[in-house]
């Protein structure tokens, strides 16, 4: 399997206020021809940092080390026209349509206008390809669509919108940033869908980024959770859910509130998710992690392959198989343990 | 008194006209005390204008609202009728950033809604607010805190608190854990089951999210397009809908074996 997509110990720092701020720790991952990776984790952990760093879209004075490998090319590396055919091929589509559209231009204007500046494409074949790519999304009467303006479009219809935008470079890798988080259910699955059908008929690698696992686990092959700016656990997406490796993917799985069953209680994770620059020094997870242990808090932790995933915990294979199991106790294990 | 055992709150024929856009038609429903009713359907579909019409800050254009035996179809005469209405049915909205004031903390928040609207000395309201602080899991340097000082999930609890504050018989929560993370939306779900149990209080639950649809309610509302499609027990309606759009919503929760459907048209 040849990667298309090489990320490897990625550590970006912002400049907040005169100081640096990290936001994303080491971050591994890689993506391969036609694959979708699903990034899930809670607000703040990093998650849009590692897509705008891929993209190379950071904010302007970004600390960036580590390395970013994309069909081959050293995408930190890249200048001027390099960037700019970079940024072509790999197609973002954000959460938000509206904030990322400009109101009083039609939408032919907005679609069309990176076509018509950097491939030079002429305005009535580039309007042709707009109204194609419209029609791939499911939008119907294209012709009349290009002529409205966002504000008459719902907002279902003006995320499809965006990913129809995104196709016209002909990317090889789109990057989905909760791009259907704002949507209804019945919108969401619509837009899934399309972008299912993309990945087949055109072999569309995809970083899919939610913080809902089980829509992950739904479209993706694999998923890599996100705490705290680090990637602790990639595993099959359909296996995250049944047999998670990380002590915080297995409380992820067990907060969720389940459509099929009411449960008596919820399992709360106690406290609130941290960013990197919050984050304790060892575990990052621990001061949440029901299995944590002295030794946890004292030694960082690292991405190591288990099965045939990757787990950043020191316990994960001691704790394999045995996380979703409601009636293991932690404490009383953790006591065997330290005996 | 209104009778113990009847409904606390009971909507009928309730219809709401914007301009010609018909935005809720001919709603009915009965909420008894210590139940939880849902109100589920697409954007757009009228669950905040219900909402706002049985607070109080819209006007149905026909219909009654009748809380705790008390008609509120009409605009409240007095302050006095003003006030009662607000202590028995509160609302929390999705987003705590806006219904919150930013130059005041939580206790003072809390503090303030008891003064309007009960007649406890300095030391009643003290304890009351330690007790909804405690009842919500907040610690009191959280409650002595400014809303920006907070994370999403302890602001959303602080407005619990304020709307528990008046004792309020109906709490309608509108999407009020929506926009809150999977691990701290767990924790608001767990003290809005306790507070029930504790307080035997009624919930309208405004949600997108049939999963905490489930976990907090026994009965369920279908609505599309401002009307009512499907009524009945929660679990029921979750697992065997029986109106077509019903189908569909339920149909799109991704899970194990999911697979998303296409319904618009593909190009050949
Ligand atoms: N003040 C208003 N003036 C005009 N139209 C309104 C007003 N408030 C709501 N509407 C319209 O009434 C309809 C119902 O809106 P409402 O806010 O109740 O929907 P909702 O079910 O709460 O949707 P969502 O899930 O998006 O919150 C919509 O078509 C909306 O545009
Ligand atoms: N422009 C910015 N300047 C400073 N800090 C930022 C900026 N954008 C995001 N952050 C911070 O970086 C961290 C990671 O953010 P982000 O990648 O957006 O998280 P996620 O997408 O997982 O919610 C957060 O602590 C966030 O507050
Ligand atoms: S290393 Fe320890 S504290 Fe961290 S997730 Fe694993 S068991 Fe929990
Ligand atoms: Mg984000
Ligand atoms: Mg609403």
């Amino acid at each position: 399997m040849s990667a298309l997509l090489e990320v490897r110990d990625l550590t970006v720092r912002l400049r907040v206020g005169g100081s640096d701020r990290e936001v994303i720790t080491g971050t591994t991952l890689e993506i391969a021809e036609g694959e979708a990776m699903g990034l899930v984790g809670e607000s703040g952990s990093g998650k849009s940092m590692t897509a705008k760093a891929i993209a190379r879209l950071l904010p302007a004075g970004a600390g960036v080390e580590g390395s970013v490998h994309f069909a081959g090319t050293d995408v930190l590396a890249l200048s001027g026209a390099d960037l700019r055919r970079h940024r072509a091929k790999v197609a973002v589509v954000f959460q938000d349509p509206r904030a990322h559209i400009n109101p009083v231009r039609r939408i032919e204007d907005f679609m069309t206008e990176s076509l018509r500046t950097l491939e030079d494409v002429p305005r009535a074949q580039a309007r042709t390809r707009a109204a194609d790519a419209l029609e791939e999304v499911g939008i119907d009467d294209p012709a009349r669509r290009l002529r409205q303006f966002p504000h008459e479009l719902s907002g279902g219809m003006l995320q499809r919108v965006m990913i129809a935008t995104a196709l016209l470079s002909r990317p090889l890798l789109l990057l989905a940033d909760e791009c259907t988080t704002a949507l209804d259910v019945t919108t969401q699955a619509e837009v899934m869908a399309i972008l299912d059908d993309l990945r087949r008929d055109r072999g569309l690698s995809m970083l899919f980024i939610t913080h809902d696992l089980e829509l992950a686990g739904a479209v993706c092959d694999r998923t890599s959770v996100m705490y705290a700016g680090q990637v602790v656990e990639t595993s099959a997406a359909d296996r995250l859910h049944a047999d998670p490796l990380h002590p915080y993917s297995a409380a992820l799985v067990q907060a969720r509130p389940d459509v099929t069953s009411t449960a008596e209680r919820l399992v709360a994770i106690p406290g609130r998710p941290v960013s990197a620059f919050e984050a304790p020094s060892g575990c990052r997870f621990a001061p949440r992690c029901p299995h944590a242990l002295d030794s946890c808090r004292s030694t960082e932790q690292v991405l190591t392959g288990l099965d045939a995933g990757r787990v950043r915990c020191e316990r994960a294979a001691t704790l394999r198989g045995r996380l979703l199991d409601p009636t293991e106790s932690p404490t009383e294990s953790e006591e065997t343990a330290d005996a | 008194m209104p009778d113990a055992d009847g409904p606390v709150l009971s909507v009928s024929g309730l219809r709401k006209v914007f301009g010609t856009q018909v935005a809720v038609d001919d709603m009915s429903f009965d909420l008894a005390p210590g139940r939880s009713l849902a109100i589920v359907g697409e954007s757009g579909s009228g669950k905040t204008t219900v909402a706002r019409m049985v607070v109080g800050l819209e006007r149905p254009t026909a219909g009654t609202i009748v809380a705790c035996g008390r008609d509120r179809s009409r605009p409240a005469r007095n302050a006095g009728e003003r006030t009662r209405r607000g202590r028995e049915v509160q609302i929390v909205f999705q987003d705590p950033y806006s219904s919150l004031d930013p130059r005041q903390s939580g206790a003072a928040a809390v503090d303030e809604v008891l003064r309007v609207h009960h007649d406890h000395d300095a030391a009643t309201r003290r304890r009351i607010v330690g007790e909804l602080a405690d009842l919500v899991g907040l610690d009191s340097r959280q409650m002595s805190a400014l809303p920006r000082a907070l994370s999403g999930g302890q602001r959303q609890r602080v407005a619990i608190a304020r709307a528990l504050a008046t004792e309020p018989k109906v709490l309608i929560l509108d999407e009020s854990v929506a926009a809150l993370d999977v691990s701290i939306q767990a924790q608001v779900l767990n003290v809005l089951a306790d507070i029930r149990d504790e307080r035997g209080i009624s919930y309208v639950l405004i949600s997108h999210d049939l999963a905490v649809v489930r976990q907090l309610t026994e009965d369920v509302l279908v609505m599309q397009r401002g009307v009512v499609v499907e009524r009945g027990r929660t679990t029921d309606v979750l697992d065997e809908p029986q109106h077509p759009y019903t189908q569909r919503l339920r149909a799109s929760v991704p899970g194990p074996g999911w697979k998303p459907t296409r319904t618009l048209r593909r190009p050949a």
